[in-house]
């Protein structure tokens, strides 16, 4: 196998054993880069000379003994993650040219660990959208069809995993853009419960959702992952000082005499029939493996798309407020008094999605609106975390998919956006509630596009959802496959 | 929900947007259909549901009023657009 396609423990034993050099597999990370960014479009920045530093002082570090899992490992981050000195655009005109003064904590702990950054991944811009398409630098490409959307808003960090072109990256995810990118493409990605991991430095979108988290090849590069990033930060007043266990520990036990609820709201007529029919293999070999499927309902999920989008933008339009062209970001320099200075500078540099949401947000919240949208939404989330509490009574875990079809092509929703924020329903529901969830490949569309398990748990119990995920991909080779980067539109033959 | 032209323009200004006419019917356009989705909300009767603020029940957290290190104030400063003398220089704002 090629270096750039290896997992982060299948590089790290060859590191340890000095049969390859960090310098190799990140120059192997960059060759890849070179060769099939252009097609990708998975990265805004890369640091091809800061990475090959680190590489060589990771190096040094494993020729003394003194690694950690993901010393001297190629990992990507998602370009809403402040690093320190380096751009941080959050896809957006308005931060084209920000250079954070602090790393974020989340940064800080991957260069602590002695990891290679490699550089800043693509995303709808404010991590706003479900598509990449909504970056305001360039789309991202699904790597296995480059005519569709490799799904958003991590787009960058899962195309970039699953091409290749990082070892393992990192993403955010409000209402589903770790789990949604990463079951259309094919790689495995968790969104943590809600106060596990720091969101000091990660530019905020909806506070009360937004969740960093890791994108791997596999269940075990994730637990690796979630070892490195989960903790308590001083920093954050709403991280939750909690014990992380040894999350690879997790990875050792089988999953016989586990409860896995099948919500019958995440099965709806007009699903497609790809997805519905690799979900459904992919309960059947859970149940072979030993675990109880119960049928479970959770009322209040059509619920939860009108809920998020009154929530995420209310949230939105009060943190973007503080982009006003006077401390940092781009400023309109045309204008000659100061109301018109933030008018011009925000109508430039903000994109439509972002604008839209803003709107959105700032009605929801006006005088008069508040009670009939803010907190009515409020409301209706109380009721559908209350629905998985009821659900997690009698089971461990809940199983289902983690979008109702797989990858749709660039520009299918763009003019459409409620279309495209119907798209979000099975991910919307756990991030309104707080809770875990992961996604794991279960299988291929007739098309040849990938589809993803999602497993969700209750509030801190990740150590069981990746018990329930690592034992589900050993059912399988699903991710072993890899994508041709080819536009399964066009005629045959590797582009 | 049919929203007025008038009610996006108003919104606009409270956001610090300057919508053209352009926008202004596309957000009409976009926005009535969002809005009347969200109207779905009041199928439900939420008279006596506490509306959730913190997902994870967290309380107040504090810490020692200790002085720790922190950035100077050229470093805060260093993406501002326009600055003097450690200040942000913005336009008039007084006649």
């Amino acid at each position: 196998m090629e270096l750039c396609q290896l997992t982060i423990h299948e590089a790290h034993d060859r590191l340890i054993r000095r049969e390859i050099s960090s310098v190799e597999l990140t120059t192997a990370v960059f060759d890849r880069i070179a060769a099939v960014d252009d097609k990708v479009g998975a990265y805004i920045t890369l640091f091809e000379d800061d990475a090959l530093a680190q590489a060589e002082k990771a190096d040094a570090l494993i020729s003394q003994g003194r690694v950690t899992p993901i010393a001297g490992i190629p990992l990507a981050v998602k370009d809403v993650l402040c690093m320190k000195n380096t751009r941080t655009t959050c896809g957006s005109r308005i931060l084209e040219n920000f250079v954070p003064v602090y790393d974020s904590t989340v940064v800080q702990r991957l260069k602590d660990s002695h990891a290679v950054i490699v550089g800043k991944t693509n995303l709808d811009e404010f991590a706003m959208g479900s598509s990449n398409e909504h970056s305001a630098f360039h789309p991202t490409r699904n790597p296995w069809d480059l005519t569709r959307i490799p799904g958003g808003s991590s787009g960058g960090s899962a195309a970039a995993t699953i091409a290749g072109e990082c070892i393992a990256a990192l993403g955010t995810d409000t209402g589903g853009s770790i789990r949604q990118p990463c079951s259309h493409c094919g790689i495995v990605g968790l969104k943590p419960t809600y106060g596990r991991v720091s969101r000091f430095g990660l530019v905020a979108f909806a506070s009360s959702l937004d969740q960093a988290g890791p994108i791997a090849k596999d269940v075990t590069d994730c637990a690796l992952l979630m070892n490195e990033l989960f903790g308590y930060d001083s920093k954050d007043s709403t991280s939750v000082s909690l014990e992380v266990p040894d999350y690879t520990k997790a990875l050792q036990t089988g999953v016989e005499g586990l409860v896995a609820g099948i919500p019958k709201e995440y099965f709806i007529d007009g699903m497609d029939t790809d997805v519905a029919a690799a979900v459904d293999k992919a309960i059947k070999s859970l149940e072979a493996l030993g675990v109880t499927l119960k049928e479970v309902s959770l009322p209040h999920t059509d619920y939860a798309v009108a809920a998020y989008y009154i929530i995420a933008p209310a949230e939105a339009s009060s943190n973007l407020a503080r982009y006003d062209g006077v401390k940092y970001g781009f400023r309109d320099a045309s204008s000659s008094d100061l109301i018109e200075m933030y008018q011009n500078t925000r109508t430039k540099g903000f994109g439509p999605e972002v604008q839209r949401r803003i709107i959105i947000g700032t009605y929801a919240l006006s005088a008069g609106y508040y009670d009939a949208y803010y907190k009515k939404a409020s409301e209706v989330r109380t009721l559908i975390t209350d629905d998985f509490k009821q659900a997690f009574r009698s089971c461990d875990v809940l199983l289902g998919p983690v979008a109702p079809s797989p990858a749709f092509r660039l520009g299918e929703k763009l003019d459409n956006p409620l279309s495209m924020y119907l798209s979000d329903i099975f991910t919307l529901p756990a991030s309104l509630a707080g809770i875990p969830g992961i996604s794991v490949p279960c299988g291929f569309s007739k098309e040849g596009l990938p589809i993803g398990l999602q497993i969700l748990g209750g509030h801190f119990a990740e150590e069981t959802l990746i018990r329930v995920a690592y034992n589900f991909e050993q059912t399988s080779d699903f991710k072993d496959k890899k994508p041709g980067l080819t536009g399964l539109g066009t005629p045959a033959g590797r582009a | 929900m049919k929203i007025e032209k008038e009610e996006i323009i108003h919104v606009g200004k409270l956001a610090r947007l300057h919508l053209d006419e352009a926008a202004v019917e596309l957000y009409e356009r976009q926005l009535d259909d969002v809005l009347s989705y969200m109207e779905t909300l009041n199928r439900l009767n939420t008279e006596d549901i506490t509306p959730t603020s913190h997902v994870v029940s967290v309380t107040n957290v504090f810490r020692a009023d200790t002085v720790t290190p922190s950035l100077s104030r050229e470093t805060a400063q260093s993406n501002a657009p326009e600055g003097e003398d450690g200040t942000f220089v913005v336009p008039k704002i007084i006649e």
